[in-house]
């Protein structure tokens, strides 16, 4: 699905991804973690083709296409979601919109027809249980006014309603109440199934109780410091991420 | 020209100036005399400094006249809704046969001007020119000198008009080259419910003339206005436009505004608060591209306590065009409670686009709440990045983004199908994003 081959990526003259390669088979679930500054986000966000970062060196192949030769929306068509950690506000633009337009926008890139905003309702109806959510929100603005918790729920309904083969979380559980942690982890466990992949980015281990990872990543410094099984997210949350900087130190 | 002008009052007061009620050519007099003496404004002049009205002031334009046109030539003005109670007026002249004057609520007169003044001179003698005087611009002098015919909506005292009135404004396309000064009145009376567009359109797309409108406006006690102002001139036309609000105790008046045509299009909109307890919403939205320039100029007069305004300017500027906002808040020193917002935001598609924004407060009392902020930019990078990561092609997604910027304003529009028209207008100019 996703090989990712010594990749560098910077921001500005700051080199912040320096050599990271990873490998995520068909349906597994990745979990990246680490400390703060480590370049989690930055992975998350180089992959969605986020303009902010130049990759400087390095490979991606997704299902075996360059994936840095492509625009962002080449990469959404292509079937990969970034839900942000920071989801942006679109105020003029309903969430029935902007949802129906992105759907035929893939639709469109895979020579489907494009469906009308009656059909499109079909769609969204069963989506919306995805997230526990009424038809209602889709009636106001894109994320404007929208609480912490409300900004995950609405990405974890893009995915569902998008389908990707990939999804990149980038801490989607920070600034979640266990509420709404509940709801966006049931979401996307609804939406796992053997043929989409998933890289989960986030800082504290809470998250991978309830969205169970198959390997688990440390990144420290731009780098994987140690990958390992779901073992390994509770070491990290006894221990804390120091042994691991040490450990890689020497390796 | 300043004397073309005056030469052309000396005929028209010779013929026109008859019939009008006795003191109307005495304020008419007045009027030529003020303006013959300011004369059109220079950019030395502070209100005018970026806006340049020599290529007015330098064109003789004709006196227009009526022309005919069929009711299918106004279709595409009426909002879906030919129904509406509507004056029309072509090249600024009153035309009876396309107007619609359904029976409204006793009481509650709707016609041209010129008839007004005829029948109910002392009810017009206690309005007309006593909100917006000759010496607010340069420009309401040259109108005022002209007062012949325009709009005239009259509703007594706790009435309401179930249906917005609709005064159309239309120039005929074979217009070039003339100059028409609507004179509109608007009375809502105490307690009285209202609401009233204006438009100003073009069949003579490509054609250069000049519009030179003023529209004054009384709420009453307790009042209900809403105010829209479309104004769609050709994209090669002249507009200076002044709309005067007084405003009386308890009155609520809300306006909107959308300046997208003419080559160069001024408006003023003066509100004066002159009771507490008042409360204006202005909202405003100016949609320019190739060389236009669009100028708005707000005051609002904070001349009592208790009284709220709140104020949302839009612009959305491509090409090489230009847009200028001022924003006056005025506070006087009895003035206190005053809570006043305004907020001007400019967006632009093009680097060669440009904005002169100035927000102009002077706060003379204590205990007010009085913000502003201005902002010139272009389309959020983040926002386009996230769009674009949906799957959205960067052409549709910064065309989607700027809609959702001017429909942010565009949505504070009451009236449903004018709301769906400003709407698709603003498509429209995009292409259709959506």
């Amino acid at each position: 699905m996703l090989e990712i081959k010594d990749l560098h990526a910077s921001a500005g003259d700051k080199e912040i991804l320096t050599g990271i390669s990873l490998t995520i088979g068909k349906g597994e679930v990745h979990a990246i973690m680490g400390p703060n500054g480590s370049g989690k986000s930055t992975l998350a966000q180089v992959l969605a083709g986020h303009p902010a970062y130049e990759v400087t060196a390095g490979q991606v192949r997704f299902e075996g296409e360059d994936l840095l030769d492509m625009q962002p929306e080449q990469r959404a068509q292509a079937g990969l979601f970034l839900a942000f950690q920071y989801p942006v506000e679109i105020p003029g633009v309903t969430n029935a919109y902007f949802l129906r337009a992105a759907y035929n926008e893939l639709r469109k890139a895979r020579g489907v027809e494009e469906v009308d905003p009656i059909d499109f309702l079909d769609v969204l109806e069963e989506k919306l249980k995805t997230v526990e959510w009424g038809p209602d929100i889709m009636s106001r603005a894109v994320n404007a006014g929208f609480s912490g918790g409300e900004k995950k729920r609405n990405e974890i309904l893009q995915l569902a309603v998008l389908e990707p083969k990939l999804a990149i979380l980038d801490e989607t559980d920070s600034g979640l109440d266990i509420d709404a942690l509940r709801i966006v982890a049931a979401g996307v466990n609804k939406l796992r199934n053997p043929d989409r992949s998933f890289l989960v980015v986030t800082h504290y281990q809470r998250l991978l109780n309830y969205i169970v990872p198959d390997v688990v990543h440390v990144l420290v410094n731009g780098r994987i410091a140690k990958s390992g099984g779901k073992e390994l997210a509770l070491e990290l949350e006894a221990r804390g991420y120091d042994w691991v900087d040490e450990a890689a130190g020497v390796a | 020209m300043t004397e073309t002008y005056v030469q052309q009052f000396e005929k028209f007061s010779g013929n026109g100036g008859n019939e009008a009620p006795s003191w109307l050519p005495r304020v008419r007099r007045a009027a030529i005399e003020r303006f013959a003496t300011v004369g059109f404004p220079s950019s030395r002049d502070e209100e005018w400094r970026f806006t340049p009205v020599g290529p007015i002031a330098q064109t003789d334009f004709r006196p227009a006249l009526g022309a005919t046109l069929t009711r299918d030539a106004l279709q595409p003005f009426l909002f879906g809704h030919p129904e509406w109670p509507q004056l029309v007026f072509v090249n600024g002249e009153f035309a009876a046969d396309l107007s619609v004057l359904p029976s409204l609520a006793d009481g509650v007169r709707l016609g041209n001007l010129a008839t007004a003044l005829a029948i109910d001179s002392g009810l017009l003698e206690r309005h007309l020119t006593r909100h917006a005087g000759p010496e607010a611009t340069p420009f309401a002098a040259l109108n005022t000198a002209f007062i012949r015919d325009g709009a005239f909506v009259y509703v007594p005292a706790d009435t309401a008009v179930d249906r917005p009135i609709h005064l159309l404004f239309v120039t005929s396309p074979n217009a070039g080259g003339t100059v028409a000064h609507p004179r509109n009145l608007i009375v809502v009376e105490r307690g009285a419910k209202a609401s009233v567009v204006e438009s100003y359109v073009s069949l003579a797309q490509g054609a250069t003339y000049f519009t030179n409108a003023v529209t004054e406006v009384f709420s009453g006690e307790n009042a209900w206005t809403e105010h829209t102002r479309i104004q769609r001139e050709s994209e090669r036309a002249y507009h200076v436009g002044l709309t005067h609000v007084d405003q009386a105790r308890g009155s609520h008046y809300r306006s909107f505004t959308l300046a997208m045509g003419g080559a160069i299009a001024r408006h003023n909109l003066h509100v004066r608060l002159n009771a507490p307890a008042i409360e204006t919403l202005m909202y405003g939205l100016y949609l320019t591209r190739g060389d236009q320039l669009v100028d708005n100029h707000t005051a609002i007069y904070h001349d009592h306590p208790e009284c709220n305004s709140w104020e949302v300017y839009k612009g959305v500027l491509d090409d090489r065009s230009r847009a200028v906002f001022n924003g006056k808040v005025f506070v006087r020193p009895e003035a206190q409670k005053t809570d006043a917002k305004q907020t001007n935001r400019n967006l632009l598609l093009s680097s060669g686009a440009k904005v002169d924004t100035k927000p102009q407060l002077e706060i003379f009392a204590d205990d007010v709440k009085c913000t502003h902020g201005a902002t010139v930019g272009f389309l959020d990078p983040l926002a386009l990045f996230y769009l674009r990561s949906r799957g959205i092609p960067p052409s549709v997604a910064q065309k989607v983004l700027t809609y959702a910027f001017a429909a942010e304003v565009v949505n504070e529009v009451a009236l449903e199908p004018v709301r769906r028209e400003l709407d698709r207008l603003v498509l429209e100019r995009l292409g259709y994003p959506i």
